[in-house]
């Protein structure tokens, strides 16, 4: 079992700490995980791209190749369609539909998101909306994991935990906001 | 169930399998004389595995230092090595050990360095790559002194240029002080040469080298780690008069005995463990050499070969002469895969025929330039591409960095545009930092960008031509690792130009490190080079003093001579970070 995840969005958006919820998943269910990630200049809201190797035996290489990830999880809709050429034939791609318009030529929304439609596997999900209802904008990353969460090979259970882990330091409320975002993900999709 | 740390913070696991790690038996030998015979790596001895760790390549160096018995660590800023410093000072906040402190730039921090080794500490200085140009000085001249406690130099590369202004490739620096070089395919490997590098630093009384890539430095896995062993306690040589002092009777003696050396260093490298050759007793026709990171991309490919070439994998230079005979002897095509310049292919063609076909970035069968990926190793290989998914009739903007939001450097900037809007030919020199993010649309403000501290030899030098108004914007901490010299020549010339010193209290770009000195002392620094007191102000980079500013940066550029700005006002990415670590 190999599954390989390219992560997109845009500087700021908590595309590492969303890695970082797979990740720590991933590790507690013993499978083996690479991750990697842009650090410097390319932070400072601009796009950002993370890779993620989930994999039951060592994997070698940091980079994923060309046409053969198993998923495109993206914080943004525009970037979701940046990294099309690695996905494979059979993957699917995940994205929330709320744009970072911080450039000047940011193309029309709806034409946007009828081409991610059009594409054979695509969930999109009204990512802000649902981390709004569950009590912060800031946990969009939480749902986008829990709208991916299905798809994943780790049990929906070590994810939950892994989030906790993560939020344990800021607070039970902070845990109970993202929990509440990656349910919300899982709801709308799964 | 086990309770484990989240993966993003770096913590001790659960042990899954043990495995032996390369590492050598801790002998304590020390490096005597050239005139001996073949002195062979010792075999890596089994070590008790201490825990896992979640670890970036960057992080799996410092790790590996800390259990080398490290006593100190210093660096500068520099994507992608930023996080080895990092990493450190975070370590001697919790366990009190080892000293780890950011410099004003490579070259203190090389020498502060050098000093630990002088002192038969064990330390350990990182920097990117370019940094190295500016450590080179003191790097080529400590692999002449009798190197005491091991001094390891960490240095990231950025093939692809990432986050770089070059890609530059440093084994081309470590055979050019001829000391041993290591390269990492993986954080594990990362860790244990390290560990090595140390040993074999004392052994053969040289600096020696780590070389990173960007793809290693800031990917993360899990780390086996081993034994720790306790730092050294500080002790004087009684040889240093005839070891550290450099002077040409002296030097030509040292140089002369690191030559010779030589033979034993490759004999070392040639058995090492990370230098592996398999041969295919099968097939001739095709062999394949990889370095560092290159071999992943390779054995992501392996399956889709269908057999196995015969393989040579250099994780440590010099370049194992031996083993790449053995493998020219055995077939008649090499491809080379190396992340960074063909370094190796280049060495292996040389300018005479040769019997063996050489392929690679040289030859044109692998891109000369970018980062190696497993797609560029897929076609160099001739196994066939592989398509991802396709979407047409839509174009993807662009979507490069740019200031935050509220940053000061954007308001310095719209002063200073305001300021030179009367007039015909203006030329804005600038540095390395946040602020060359001006030169892009919507400001297109700054109009050059080559290495640190270079905007202000720059402005001066074009003042000189004749050109004005000049302007040359440099970061505070840039200024402090490489302005301060050029502004002492700027002063003596009396050079008609105006320096803007972006203050934003913090290394910015980097992630917010502290900067080695900030107001006043920075104020100080400017006085005292020599700038006079009444062309030399101190603003706030703040949205409504833009036009405040810009009429006196106008009034500082009519003048004719040197005059010095300060726009001050603090990052707001560093505000943000100092809550976070106030609240942790």
């Amino acid at each position: 079992m190999k599954y390989d995840i390219i992560l997109a969005g845009v500087g700021g958006q908590g595309v590492l700490a969303l890695a970082a919820a797979i990740a720590s998943g991933a590790m507690e269910e013993k499978l083996f995980v690479k991750q990697a990630e842009v650090h410097g200049m390319a932070q400072r809201g601009g796009a950002v791209m993370a890779t993620l190797r989930l994999a039951d035996r060592e994997v070698a290489s940091d980079l994923i190749p060309h046409g053969t990830a198993s998923m495109i999880l993206s914080m943004e809709p525009l970037e979701s369609l940046r990294y099309l050429s690695f996905l494979a034939p059979e993957g699917t791609l995940v994205t929330s539909v709320n744009p970072v318009r911080n450039i000047p030529d940011y193309p029309d929304l709806e034409e946007l998101l009828t081409r991610v439609r059009t594409l054979p596997r695509a969930i999109v999900v009204d990512a802000e909306k649902l981390a709004r209802a569950a009590g912060s904008v800031r946990a969009t990353n939480m749902v986008m994991v829990g709208a991916a969460m299905h798809l994943l090979p780790i049990q929906p259970g070590t994810i939950e935990n892994a989030v906790r882990a993560i939020f344990a330091r800021k607070g039970s409320e902070v845990v109970d906001i993202n929990l509440r975002a990656l349910r919300a993900g899982r709801d709308a999709t799964g | 169930m086990t309770q484990r740390m989240p993966f993003r913070i770096a913590g001790a696991f659960c042990l899954r399998d043990v495995r032996p790690l390369r590492l050598h038996r801790q002998k304590g030998m020390h490096y005597k004389g050239c005139a001996a015979g073949k002195e062979d790596c010792p075999e890596p001895a089994k070590v008790v595995i201490m825990a896992e760790m979640v670890l970036l390549g960057d992080e799996a160096v410092a790790m590996g230092a800390v259990d080398a018995g490290l006593t100190a660590a210093y660096a500068y800023p520099g994507t992608p090595s930023t996080e080895i410093l990092e990493y450190l000072i975070r370590y001697e906040a919790r366990h009190g050990r080892p000293h780890a402190a950011w410099c004003a730039n490579e070259k203190t921090a090389y020498e502060s360095a050098l000093g630990v080794s002088l002192a038969g500490c064990r330390t350990l200085v990182a920097m990117k790559h370019v940094g190295l140009n500016v450590a080179a000085d003191p790097f080529i001249n400590s692999a002449l002194v009798a190197i005491r406690g091991g001094l390891v130099l960490a240095v990231a590369d950025d093939p692809g240029m990432h986050s770089s202004q070059n890609e530059q490739d440093s084994r081309f620096y470590a055979d050019f002080a001829r000391v041993i070089c290591y390269e990492p395919a993986n954080q594990q490997e990362a860790y244990e040469m390290t560990r090595m590098a140390f040993d074999h630093s004392e052994r053969f009384e040289i600096p020696v080298m780590i070389r990173l890539v960007t793809r290693l430095a800031h990917s993360r896995t899990v780390v086996r780690t081993a034994e720790p062993i306790p730092a050294k306690s500080p002790s004087k040589s009684p040889d240093i008069a005839s070891s550290w002092i450099l002077m040409p009777h002296i030097a030509r003696r040292r140089w002369h005995e690191l030559l010779l050396r030589q033979k034993d260093i490759l004999a070392c490298v040639e058995s090492s463990p990370f230098n592996t050759l398999k041969l295919n007793r099968e097939r001739r026709d095709l062999g394949v050499i990889t370095t560092g990171v290159a071999r992943n991309y390779y054995v992501e490919n392996l399956e889709d070969l269908g057999f196995e070439p015969s393989h040579l994998h250099v994780g440590v230079y010099p370049i194992p002469v031996g083993k790449v005979r053995q493998l020219a002897e055995h077939v008649k095509r090499i491809v080379i895969f190396e992340d960074g310049y063909p370094y190796l292919e280049r060495q292996l063609c040389g300018i005479m025929p040769l019997a063996v076909e050489i392929q690679g970035r040289e030859s044109g069968e692998v891109p000369a330039d970018g980062e190696l990926n497993p797609d560029i190793v897929r076609r160099a290989l001739g196994l066939a591409e592989r398509k991802g998914v396709e979407i047409s009739g839509i174009t993807l903007a662009g979507r490069p960095p740019q200031f935050c939001a509220g940053c000061p450097h954007a308001d310095t900037l719209k002063a200073l545009k305001m300021a030179l809007a009367g007039y015909r030919e203006t030329i804005v020199t600038s540095d390395i930092g946040c602020y060359t993010l001006g030169a892009l649309p919507p400001y297109s403000a700054v109009e050059t960008c080559v290495c640190m501290g270079a905007s202000i030899g720059m402005a001066k030098g074009a003042a000189e031509a004749g050109l004005h108004p000049v302007v040359a914007v440099i970061g505070d901490s840039t200024f402090l690792h490489s302005g301060v010299t050029p502004l002492m020549d700027v002063v003596t010339a009396r050079a008609n130009m105006t320096l803007i010193i972006a203050d934003n209290g913090t290394v910015a770009m980097t992630g917010t490190q502290p900067t080695v000195l900030t107001q006043p002392q920075l104020e100080q620094v400017v006085l005292g080079v020599g700038v006079a007191p009444e062309h030399f102000h101190v603003l706030s980079a703040h949205p409504k003093q833009a036009e405040h500013n810009a009429e006196i940066l106008k009034k500082e550029i009519e003048y004719r001579g040197p005059s010095v700005i300060i726009a001050r006002r603090e990052c707001l990415e560093a505000v943000k970070d100092a809550k976070k670590g106030g609240a942790a």
